[in-house]
């Protein structure tokens, strides 16, 4: 079990070397790269949108209904759902949901390349498939995150509002008051830079599950599968040595 | 023209092919024939370079390949055209696409001199008006076709084709034959042909290499198949009842064992 785990970080490892070459042509690594932000990243965007509402809202509520001590202030609400969203949701969370989404998608197009032999036929022309495939998704998604975790920390905070704005469970100014009281700029940062971390483990993780499909369609949906669950199981790993590093 | 000389490979311990010597000569259409499992696939794949003998050496035009740096590798692969089983074009790119690709990754043509390239290739192969349409919109010979568009794009020296003509009719099997014979002799490429399809056998098969079981058991052409003495490519070759009669006829005909030579043992 471990010398199996040590050898297949091995091989990932080995993979991101094929990947991070000089690309054949820059114009085109350029031109894909762009496609990916717009496939991966942009394309996200609904998906961060609406779960980030959904659960600003109910943490909203949570809060509200959990924190019920006179001795709370009342705008600790607001300032609750802003400390979770900005210091966990919006990050390592948002990034288990994105690796679903982004991290089957990646997996799953490209074993249905490896299955059909259009790795193939690029490696027999001579072009280094794992640069050319997979360089764009990493850096395009990469490059992206910050953009949906930075968005998924306002939808959040949004949600909330719809709470204070549309029941009697908590005032709008109080929860106004409540996140922006003792705001640090610092856990943006810590949030920012965790999903620059989630983001690579998605993306790299997912190419390399596709990238060495063997077999046929039924490989390819294990191989998404493999890839959701080893990606998921990084990113908490990587959440607590971040935390820890970045939070002491 | 492209040597492979003793070529062995192994899988876990098993030994899938028993070095195997043949020549594949320029301006010939060349075919690799056998059963299913017979090794064929693997022996083409060793001679690509997708996969690694572990004994023996492939010459092209007297450059080892094992022996080539990582640059001189890269080179010879913009030499080499190759046709997919299954095509392998790029689902994400037109027909256009899919043939402009090899030109837009190693040529220093303007888009123009691609475009222009391309619509010739396109042309060449008789897909016109199919330019901007998807490979999921286009059949299956149709996507052959196109498959055969990309792999001439660059001019290849080599081109290599995996069982061409596997998943489409008799008629259209023909038609892709008698392309990848046309486009051999006019751009004098060494072209290697997979395929376990008597028809393309007859038609087409200037040097025949037939393996079984993983050894090269046949060398001839399609003249004198008919009258090898070897049991196992007599097996294969005259498994359907319908070559079992021009086996008959044709010894009715000629007399047995005359006429054309029998090939020869490697």
């Amino acid at each position: 079990m471990i010398l199996s785990s040590i050898k297949t970080f091995g091989h990932y490892c080995m993979f991101l070397t094929q990947v991070f070459r000089i690309p054949d042509k820059w114009s085109v690594t350029l031109r894909n790269t762009v496609f990916e932000i717009s496939k991966l990243g942009v394309d996200s965007i609904p998906l961060v949108i609406i779960i980030s509402i959904f659960i600003g809202a109910v943490i909203c509520i949570q809060m509200t209904l959990n924190i019920v001590s006179p001795l709370v202030p009342s705008y600790s609400t607001g300032l609750a759902t802003r400390e979770i969203l900005l210091l966990e949701f919006s990050s390592s969370i948002l990034s288990l949901i994105l690796a679903g989404k982004v991290g089957s998608n990646i997996a799953s197009e490209i074993g249905t390349m490896r299955v059909t032999e259009q790795i193939d036929a690029l490696d027999i022309m001579g072009i280094n498939s794992a640069n050319y495939i997979v360089l764009p998704k990493i850096v395009g998604f990469v490059l992206f995150v910050p953009v949906l975790c930075i968005l998924s920390m306002f939808m959040g905070l949004f949600g909330g509002w719809l709470v204070a704005e549309f029941t009697t469970m908590i005032s709008v100014e109080n929860y106004i008051y409540g996140i922006q009281t003792m705001f640090s700029e610092w856990y943006v940062w810590y949030g920012i830079i965790k999903t620059y971390f989630f983001a690579f483990i998605i993306t790299s993780v997912a190419a390399y599950y596709g990238y060495y499909v063997k077999g046929g369609s039924l490989e390819v949906g294990k191989a998404s599968t493999n890839a959701v669950v080893s990606s998921s199981i990084l990113i908490l790993a990587a959440d607590v040595i971040l935390t820890k590093l970045l939070l002491q | 023209m492209i040597e492979a000389k003793n070529v062995s490979k192994w899988f876990d311990g098993t030994r899938v092919l028993h070095d195997i010597s043949a020549t594949f000569e320029t301006g010939k259409t060349n075919l690799i024939i056998g059963q299913s499992g017979s090794g064929k696939t693997v022996f083409m794949k060793c001679l690509i370079g997708l996969l690694t003998p572990e004994e023996g050496e492939i010459f092209y035009d007297g450059r080892p390949f094992k022996q080539m740096t990582d640059a001189q590798r890269r080179q010879l692969r913009t030499e080499i055209g190759m046709l997919f089983q299954g095509s392998a074009l790029f689902d994400n790119l037109t027909v256009l696409g899919n043939v402009m690709f090899p030109l837009m990754m190693f040529s220093k043509m303007s888009k123009a001199e691609q475009k222009e390239r391309a619509q010739f290739c396109i042309n060449r192969v008789g897909l016109e008006n199919a330019d901007n349409k998807y490979p999921s919109e286009i059949s299956g010979g149709m996507q052959k076709r196109v498959a055969i568009a990309r792999a001439i794009s660059l001019n290849p020296k080599y081109l290599f084709c995996d069982e061409p003509n596997s998943g489409l009719d008799p008629k259209t099997s023909i038609l892709i034959d008698q392309l990848l014979s046309d486009i051999t002799h006019e751009y004098k490429m060494t072209t290697v042909i997979n395929t376990h399809d008597m028809n393309s056998v007859l038609g087409i098969g200037e040097n025949i290499i037939f393996i079984n079981k993983g050894h090269c058991d046949w060398i001839g052409n399609d003249h004198n198949i008919f009258r090898s003495r070897s049991k196992a490519l007599n097996d294969f070759v005259f498994a359907s009842k319908l070559f079992q009669e021009v086996k008959i006829f044709l010894e009715r005909k000629y007399g047995a064992g005359e006429g054309g030579g029998e090939g020869r043992k490697p």
